[in-house]
Formats: structure tokens, C-alpha cells, sequence
């Protein structure tokens, strides 16, 4: 299935000075994944590369078909059949894209374990909330019921739902939204995962809710020490939690930087665009600056810079050449031909956008 | 804005409306004490019967030419509210009085009539059109329907495409499946002016949307607004649109209305407990100073069985034995009668000790 490609040294492309000490806990490089069907071949993730270290948040930010979502699944390849996978991904040393398909089973839960964003949907409606924590524990650590059961109890408190042993025996559809969501970080936490994938959690949540999730998801990820690779469209929460931020847009890492930097001064225009177009306290009256267009049909891209026909900065260059991903900082990625120093760019004529 | 028709005279842009009725100080909808109950069908073992309920006793007016936003978490009743407005649903209670005629009784407005000048734009835009018609026959229906001939539907279809930004020689014939979800919402903003309505209700309407393409539509509402000098009741959960959007905000809670006010004074100087809560709960956009505390704790209760007397003394940190008996009533802030609070904490000689000072 996956397109052969030399594996490259993780630790080489991050530099001698990252050695073996600080090798990073996950490690992607040059993913790319196609969903192809018998009358269509969509590249949805186009050469992504990016290293999550032990107890860090990475948080990917983008738009819906941005690809966010399916680079995280693809963290513990929970992707449809037609998915075709490329490039290589490594979590703590396990080659997960050569994974046979009946090793995933050590990978999930135990190693790598996943929070969705509609509890309701991802928690099995005819098991309590108790027998569901309690099967994975009893299936994958050969605990007793009973055994199961207490530890179940440990979790729902460490997750600070109220009244947790009357909860325990609560079906998934007794519980308030916020509630159902921490019985899932619960159900989450129960193999001891190193690495958790969050998938746009909060997003269904009323805000008063939303900002205790967040809270307690930080809270338990500091206290854990886990790696976590956090989905979202919301800048305001990736501010909240992220320790670096990716941006994606049409299936590639068009910056990647440290929440600060990227918060304080954005270097593509895909991002700075983001920034100016949210919405904030002061805006009032004033005309929204927002980005013109629409995000790009994955199926059809444009040649060149996928954000070109949006951008503001675009050049005749820009339409041409994709921009290969340059390091202009410290950990600091953008993928922009403004940014490289190719005089091609600088020589070629501005565009207006349209 | 730059696209606002110049009435003929500056200083009373909305009675230069043919259809004003009321003057420029009659409120374009008044709403009095509206209510809705839902009751929960009991089984054949246990007939007590629970009722829900969703829109209890709620008052406000809207101001012709403003933007009246109304926030709130799920199940504080404010889509319910927008749906009683439009008679998509009954309401079990109250009076609604559009432009100073009573809807729905004799000598009032009929509700069709009413339903022509209030129209609304849903979260989901593609559940919202009919995915077998041309998006522009789903724009003309509503004036065909209404008895315009079927070409000068279609014409009005055509130039509302063009108003709403979309090139109707491009987009006319499309079908929604072949717009992105920014364009089908042009789409539905376009469907709901083409009875040139007078009130647009917009029920989280760009809360589906992308951020980069939220910008846009909320730059074409604001637009729109002047240019066709319409109304708006704005709901979302998004208190940063809400604050960008409105004139006014309403603030619901479990069917009641907990707080309403001028935007800038309710974000500045919030005084029901909820409307402080709800903001502080908005993410900080600035890594270094991350909210450290949740504001609330639990999610809002059940409405199936609101708490007695005020609805929010479960969650409040301020409530005292008063909040559990008496259900504080809406009143206006002495020093600012435009601001209206339902909080004992707030109001004078009402039993409790008052920690909150009015500012």
C-alpha cells in the first residue's frame, strides 16, 4: 500500500543538537495520505512533517478539509480502508504506518488513546459509563471486574465528575454534555496512554463548559506528563492550551512555531489573515478584514502555493512553485515563498488577488 | 458604511420606509411575557407528565434599525424564542405586537402577513435549502409562492445573488452540493430577503461557518443591514460576534431573561452573576494570561425542572436563602433605566445583602 520511501534519521533532520535525550516522542515526516475511490484520487494530506516531545501540546490548527483531523488519526491509523498512506510515523519508537494491521490493537488505548469531539456518538449508548472504562481495563490490562470497577471509580474523580459512583452506573445519554465529555477523557485515560489525541474537544460545548474541559485537560496533561497532539479550528483555544501551534491549510504545515510567537507575530499569510479576520472585544463598527475566497477543493488544487489565489502577498511566482517549508527561528517553520530567499519571488510581479 | 442608500432626509432614515406604520419610536417587535411549554409525554406506566419549560415568561423590544443579540448557553431557550417569533412554533402564552399591530388576533396583523416581514436564516445551510432545486428557483419560491410571476421571481432571485456576492450568471443554476458552506449561507441570507422583509432572524448563522469565511458573511449582514435598513435579532453563542453585531444584548437563561442591555455597557459592566461568568469564560487569545480558573462549575441544569426562585442560584457564587424563594424580576438599573438585570444581588430592598453594587 504505502509508496516505498527512504526513511530519514529523525534525529539528523532535527539537528545534531537534538540527541538521542530529547529525541521526540512522536515523529512525522513527509506523511502524505489519498483517499482513493474508483473514480477519484484526492490527496488530502500533502508532505506533512512534525515532532511532538513527551509532555508537550502541539495544537493543529486549521479549517475544515484542512486536514487536521486525518493527520492526527493517521497518528494511530484510524483512517477508512481507501486511505493510502505515505511518508513514516513514529510514536516512541514503534514504526506505526509498517504496524501490521493486528498489532494496532497495542498502539490504541495503551500507547496512543483518542478523544472525539461528540461524546455522544463515540460512547457505546446501551453500556454505563462504568462497564465501558471497565471492559477496556478488564480486555487490555486483564484486570478483574471488580478491580475494573474501583479503578473505574478512580478515574471518573480524576476527571472531577461529581457524585462519580452514582455516575458510574449512569448510561451515556443520563449525562450533561460537559459531563459525557469528561467521562470520555476518563474512558481516554484508562490504559495510561504517553501520547492523547484530541480531536476538536471542546467544540460542542457551551462556553461556560467548554472552559472547564479545557482547565481540566491541561491540568491532567501537566499532572500526566502526556504528549498531545490537540485539533482545532479556534484560535482562542489553541491559545488556551497549545505549547506550539501548527497551522495547516489544504493538507500541508504552512507554519509551525512555539503559541507566543506565532500569537504575537504570524509569518504566513494564511495565518496573519486568521489573526485579523477573528473576531475580538473593539471591533465594533469596524469593516472585518477577512481572508477573500473560499479554502480549495482538495480533489482539484491549484499548482503552486494552495493559498495563493487568497493571498495578499501572492506573486506571479507564487502561482508556480510550491513553497518548500523554511526554517526562519528557533522551531520555527513557514512554508512561503516570501519568506525564502529566492530572488524569483522578490523578481516576479505582485498579483491582485480575485 | 460606505453602501447605505441616502435617505431623503438624513434625520429619520426609517420612516422613509413606505411600510413603517408605527414612527420611527414604535418598536419594531414588542414581546410580552411569551411563553412555551413543552410537555414530555409520560409512558403507559408512568403518565405524570414533566413539562419543559423552554420559553417561560420572556419580555423585550426590539428598536427599528438596531441589532438586538441574544446569547446563551443550549437550552436557555433563545432558538426557541426565534422559532415563537415566526409562529414556526405556537406559543402557549403572550403577546407579540409587530410594528404596532398585534400578531394573530382580530384587527392585528395575520400571521403570514407577519411571517413576509420577518424572515430567518438557520445554523445549517445545507439542511435549509431543498438540495433538488437550483439554488435560484429556492430564492424565487417564496415570491412565486406569494403570487409574483414566475420571471420577475426569478429576476428578484438573480439580483439578490448579485447583492449577497455571488455572480449569478455563475451561480444561479448551481444546486447547494456544489457551493462551499460560506456560499450556500449567502444563499439562505439571499432566500430570507427575497420577501423584502423588514426583521431578519439570524439563528447562529455563522456559527457552522470557517473563520475566514465568518468574517465575510458577518461583513455582508452588517452591510446588508444598511443598506436595506433592515432589523435584526442576532442569536449566537459566540460572545465575541455578538458583541461585534449588536446594539443591544439579551442574555437568556433557562427560558428567562437574566440580563439586557446597550452591548458596551453589558460587556463593560456586567451585573447578573451569569453575564459575568459567561464572559470571563471567553479563551483569553493571549497565551501568557490563560484563564486560570473556570468561572462556573457544572453544566446549566436540566430544564425539565428549573430551580425554584432564581434559576441560576445552583451555579451562583452569590446566592443567598432570598435567590431560593422569590424569582427575581427583570428591572432596570436606577442610574441606567436602558439596562435591565434579574438579580437580587443587583436590585435594592430585595433581601439579600447585596455584595454586588450596581456601578
Amino acid at each position: 500500500m504505502a509508496v516505498p520511501h527512504p526513511r530519514p534519521d529523525p534525529a539528523a533532520d532535527a539537528g545534531p543538537a537534538a540527541a538521542a535525550a530529547t529525541a521526540p516522542f512522536v515523529s512525522v515526516r513527509d506523511l502524505t495520505v489519498r483517499f482513493v475511490s474508483r473514480d477519484a484520487d484526492v490527496k488530502v494530506i500533502n508532505g506533512v512533517s512534525f515532532d511532538v516531545l513527551k509532555g508537550e501540546v502541539l495544537c493543529l490548527l486549521g479549517e475544515s478539509g484542512s486536514g487536521k483531523s486525518v493527520t492526527m488519526r493517521t497518528l494511530i491509523r484510524l483512517l477508512p480502508p481507501t486511505a493510502r498512506l505515505g511518508g513514516t510515523v513514529t510514536i516512541d519508537g514503534i514504526d506505526v504506518l509498517g504496524l501490521p494491521r493486528n498489532d494496532l490493537k497495542r498502539l490504541r488505548g495503551s500507547l496512543a488513546a483518542m478523544i472525539f469531539q461528540e461524546p455522544m456518538t463515540a460512547l457505546d449508548p446501551v453500556f454505563t459509563i462504568g462497564q465501558q472504562i471497565g471492559e477496556a481495563l478488564v480486555e487490555q490490562k486483564g484486570m478483574s471486574w471488580a478491580d475494573a470497577r474501583a479503578r473505574a471509580l478512580q478515574l471518573l474523580e480524576l476527571v472531577q465528575i461529581p457524585s462519580a459512583r452514582r455516575r458510574l452506573d449512569n448510561y451515556p445519554h443520563e449525562l450533561s454534555g460537559g459531563l459525557r465529555q469528561r467521562a470520555m477523557i476518563a474512558l481516554a485515560l484508562s490504559l495510561s496512554p504517553k501520547l492523547l489525541l484530541a480531536d476538536e474537544p471542546t467544540t460542542a460545548l457551551d462556553a461556560t463548559v467548554q472552559i472547564q474541559v479545557l482547565l481540566l485537560l491541561r491540568e491532567l496533561q501537566k499532572e500526566l506528563g502526556m504528549a498531545t497532539v490537540f485539533v482545532t479550528h479556534d484560535l482562542g483555544v489553541a491559545a488556551e492550551i497549545a505549547d506550539r501551534i501548527g497551522v495547516m491549510y489544504a493538507g500541508r504545515l504552512v507554519e509551525l512555531g512555539a503559541v507566543a510567537e506565532i500569537m504575537d507575530a504570524p509569518r504566513h499569510p494564511y495565518t496573519e489573515g486568521l489573526m485579523r479576520s477573528t473576531v475580538h472585544a473593539g471591533m465594533r463598527g469596524k469593516v472585518l478584514d477577512a481572508i477573500p475566497g473560499a479554502p480549495p477543493d482538495l480533489a482539484d488544487l491549484p499548482p503552486g502555493c494552495a493559498f495563493a489565489p487568497r493571498c495578499r502577498s501572492v506573486r506571479e511566482h507564487c502561482l508556480a512553485v510550491e513553497p518548500a517549508a523554511e526554517t526562519v527561528g528557533p522551531g520555527r517553520i513557514v512554508r512561503c515563498l516570501r519568506h525564502g530567499d529566492d530572488p524569483a519571488y522578490a523578481a516576479s510581479a505582485p498579483l491582485a488577488i480575485g | 458604511m460606505t453602501l447605505a442608500v441616502v435617505p431623503e432626509n438624513p434625520r429619520l432614515p426609517v420612516s422613509a420606509d413606505p411600510r413603517d406604520r408605527g414612527g420611527p419610536m414604535q418598536p419594531m417587535l414588542l414581546v410580552e411575557d411569551l411563553k412555551k411549554h413543552f410537555p414530555i409525554k409520560g409512558s403507559l406506566f408512568s403518565p405524570s407528565r414533566a413539562v419543559v419549560k423552554a420559553v417561560d415568561g420572556v419580555s423585550f423590544e426590539v428598536a427599528k434599525g438596531e441589532t438586538l443579540g441574544i446569547v446563551g448557553e443550549s437550552g436557555c431557550g433563545k432558538s426557541t424564542t426565534a422559532r415563537l417569533l415566526m409562529h414556526l412554533i405556537q406559543p402557549d402564552a403572550g403577546t407579540i405586537v409587530f410594528d404596532g399591530d398585534p400578531v394573530g388576533v382580530v384587527r392585528g396583523i395575520p400571521v403570514d402577513e407577519l411571517q413576509r416581514n420577518m424572515q430567518m436564516v438557520f445554523q445549517d445551510s445545507y439542511a435549509s435549502l431543498n438540495p433538488r432545486l437550483p439554488i435560484a428557483d429556492s430564492i424565487a419560491f417564496g415570491p412565486k409562492s406569494h403570487g409574483l410571476p414566475k420571471s420577475e421571481a426569478r429576476e428578484r432571485a438573480r439580483d439578490l445573488l448579485g447583492m449577497v456576492g455571488l455572480n449569478p450568471r455563475l451561480f444561479a443554476e448551481r444546486y447547494p452540493h456544489e457551493l462551499s458552506g460560506g456560499q450556500r449561507q449567502r444563499v439562505n441570507i439571499a432566500r430570507a430577503l427575497a420577501m423584502h422583509p423588514r426583521l431578519v432572524i439570524l439563528d447562529e448563522s455563522v456559527s457552522a461557518l470557517d473563520k475566514s469565511v465568518e468574517a465575510q458573511v458577518l461583513n455582508l449582514l452588517v452591510s446588508l443591514k444598511d443598506r436595506l435598513s433592515l432589523t435584526y435579532l442576532f442569536i449566537s453563542h459566540d460572545l465575541n460576534v455578538v458583541q461585534y453585531v449588536s446594539d443591544r444584548v439579551m442574555v437568556m437563561y433557562l427560558g428567562r431573561v437574566a440580563e439586557i442591555g446597550p452591548v458596551e455597557r453589558l460587556y463593560e459592566a456586567p451585573q447578573h452573576p451569569y453575564t459575568r461568568a459567561l464572559l470571563s469564560s471567553r479563551p483569553s487569545m493571549d497565551p501568557r494570561r490563560r484563564v486560570s480558573v473556570p468561572p462556573l462549575s457544572g453544566d446549566p441544569p436540566n430544564p425539565v425542572n428549573p430551580p425554584s426562585g432564581c434559576r441560576f442560584r445552583t451555579r451562583c457564587p452569590l446566592a443567598e436563602a432570598v435567590c431560593a424563594e422569590i424569582e427575581p424580576p427583570l428591572a432596570a438599573l436606577p442610574a441606567f433605566p436602558a439596562h435591565k438585570v434579574a438579580c437580587h444581588a443587583v436590585a435594592a430592598a430585595s433581601g439579600h445583602s447585596g455584595t454586588a453594587v450596581p456601578v
